[in-house]
């Protein structure tokens, strides 16, 4: 009985266990770059960054169909635009960063789904936004996979300088002056991984597979090491149920597992042995 | 005092100014080896300008800060608390030995030697069982204790802390102190922001007042004077009012005159 329900569905199709690798390689890219954006307070950043792919997407889309990279490359492009004229505007004006991300991405947002409604048939458009992880095919899969080994190895080189630079700035600037470089590669790692989880889940969904299995680990570990090996579990595990759920239940994949995570979240708010409900003062 | 005939750290006509104002105002100082030399003054008075130009964070306007140091880089900055997040997931083996890294650079492994620095910084600064405990477990008196230790492992030549007594016990601060007295004693350039004038006269050979440009410069007693801190009132009058309300240096004046 559990057999058939968690274990079957893998054994019998393909496209299921093409779609499991490929959550386990987007859990470990994903996961550790979002324990470092909550710990950066860039949550929000994050958010809007994931929308500001769209326009960049639905133009790959209008150039090339359905096509991942196609639509990938122009995702990675206008996430980057939007970053930097974002963080150009907040410096040279009035308006703080967090509402100058907010101006942008509201208007990739737009002018995406725009974009893709000139030419797209309704059902594409959901495919953009929702992602379609059940269809993920060997091209993706090696894309996906091929961002993940990047975003672990430039994470792990530059750990040490990026946890500092997040911890304590101004030490950071006074040893070494670098601080903005190792930032900047961080948000060129957030919008990879971006990227790599919207093919999967969606331009909407790609965030969550980032944010909430990080802030979940918040409530399970103390240090910066096992909130990532923590997040990554969650993560995995959110991706498992959600495909179980997605087959049995026919919900579309990539809600089926931001729900998951979010359901793990939620209980792990009530219950995690730190700084929970349950224990607010540990 | 017995000094180096050759400061370590010399100021000459520095100006630095922050859209449009005047941050602070040809600036001319020497600091010594060995010396002990705190800042006070008013808010907004370019105290932590000041560190912050010997670091090379804020551009110069005109003037020039010569620093005379056998290594590229030789100067400990210890930022005010107030500015780094408690509740971060690091240990407070980890944060002392971030200090290392402003020699070592970010790259290499922390070897036995890095360990052994830690483990006497730890014990120096009165934690000696603490290594492994995570920074949100800390009191306020002892998160300061562990940012000392990461600033001896850093081993410069030249030492800058800002407020480092702002929200810390009574009894931490004697600690703290004990441990300035002894880089002083070990030759190194010591120079702390502070806001609190009984503290300065107290722990403080030499001072600084400062409020946009140097009203007095010297050995403490001579440099907190009624004269010296009504002109220093005087001249924050200037730029700020709302000074008053909440400066501890300027209240005590206005008790005093």
């Amino acid at each position: 009985m559990m057999y058939d329900f968690f274990i079957e569905p893998f054994n019998h199709y393909a496209f299921l266990r093409r779609a499991l690798v490929a959550c386990i390689a987007l859990s470990l890219g994903c996961a550790p770059v979002g324990v470092l954006l909550v710990l950066r307070r860039m949550s929000l950043m994050g958010d809007a960054l994931s929308h500001s792919v769209l326009p960049g997407v639905a133009l790959g889309y209008l150039l090339m169909g359905l096509s991942l990279p196609a639509m990938g490359i122009g995702g990675m492009l206008s996430g980057l635009l939007v970053a930097l004229l974002a963080s150009f505007i907040s410096r040279q004006t009035v308006l703080k960063e967090d509402a100058s991300f907010v101006g942008f991405y509201l208007i990739a947002l737009a002018l995406g789904a725009i974009l893709v409604s000139t030419k797209g048939k309704n059902i594409d458009l959901m495919h953009i936004l929702f992602g379609s992880i059940l269809a993920v095919d060997k091209a993706s899969l090696i894309l996906i996979a091929s961002i993940t080994s990047v975003s672990v190895l430039v994470m792990a080189l530059i750990f040490r300088p990026l946890v500092l630079e997040c911890f304590d700035p101004i030490f950071m600037t006074s040893i070494s002056g670098r601080g903005s470089l190792y930032h900047l590669i961080f948000m060129g790692l957030v919008v990879l991984n971006m990227v790599s989880a919207f093919q999967a889940l969606g331009t909407l969904m790609a965030l969550g597979m980032m944010m909430l299995p990080a802030i979940t680990a918040r409530f399970w570990a103390r240090e910066v090491w096992s909130l990532y090996l923590i997040a990554i579990l969650f993560a995995i595990l959110s991706g498992f149920l959600g495909l179980i759920f997605s087959y049995h239940y026919s919900w579309p994949s990539g809600p089926a597992i931001i729900l998951v995570a979010g359901v793990l979240y939620l209980i792990t708010v009530i219950v995690g042995p730190y700084g929970s409900l349950r224990c607010r003062h540990t | 005092m017995s000094q180096d005939l050759k400061p370590t750290l010399s100021f000459k006509n520095v100006t630095i100014a922050y859209k449009n104002s005047l941050a602070l105002e040809n600036i001319s100082l020497d600091f010594f080896k060995g010396s002990l030399t705190a800042i006070l003054g008013p808010n907004g008075g370019g105290k932590s300008t000041l560190l912050k130009s010997i670091l090379g964070l804020v551009p110069l306007e005109s003037g020039e800060i010569k620093k005379f140091s056998s290594k590229y880089k030789d100067i400990a900055y210890l930022p005010q608390q107030t500015e780094i997040d408690r509740t971060f997931p690091l240990t407070v083996n980890d944060v002392i030995a971030f200090g290392a890294c402003q020699a070592k650079g970010f790259f290499k492994e922390i070897n036995q030697e890095t360990n052994v620095s830690i483990q006497k910084a730890l014990e120096k600064v009165g934690l000696k069982e603490a290594g492994s405990r995570s920074l949100h477990t800390l009191s306020g008196g002892q998160f300061q204790r562990v940012l000392f230790a990461r600033t001896m492992l850093q081993d410069a030549q030249i030492i800058l802390l800002d407020e480092p007594f702002a929200a810390v016990d009574r009894f931490t601060i004697e600690d703290l102190i004990k441990i300035i007295k002894e880089w002083a004693t070990e030759g190194r350039t010591i120079i702390v922001v502070s806001h609190d004038l009984e503290f300065v006269q107290t722990y403080f050979p030499q001072s600084i007042l400062l409020a946009r440009r140097v009203i007095a410069y010297g050995p403490t007693e001579k440099v907190i004077t009624l004269k010296n801190l009504r002109q220093a009132r005087q001249v924050s009058y200037e730029w700020e009012e709302s000074n008053f309300q909440d400066d501890k240096t300027m209240q005590f004046l206005k008790n005093d005159v």
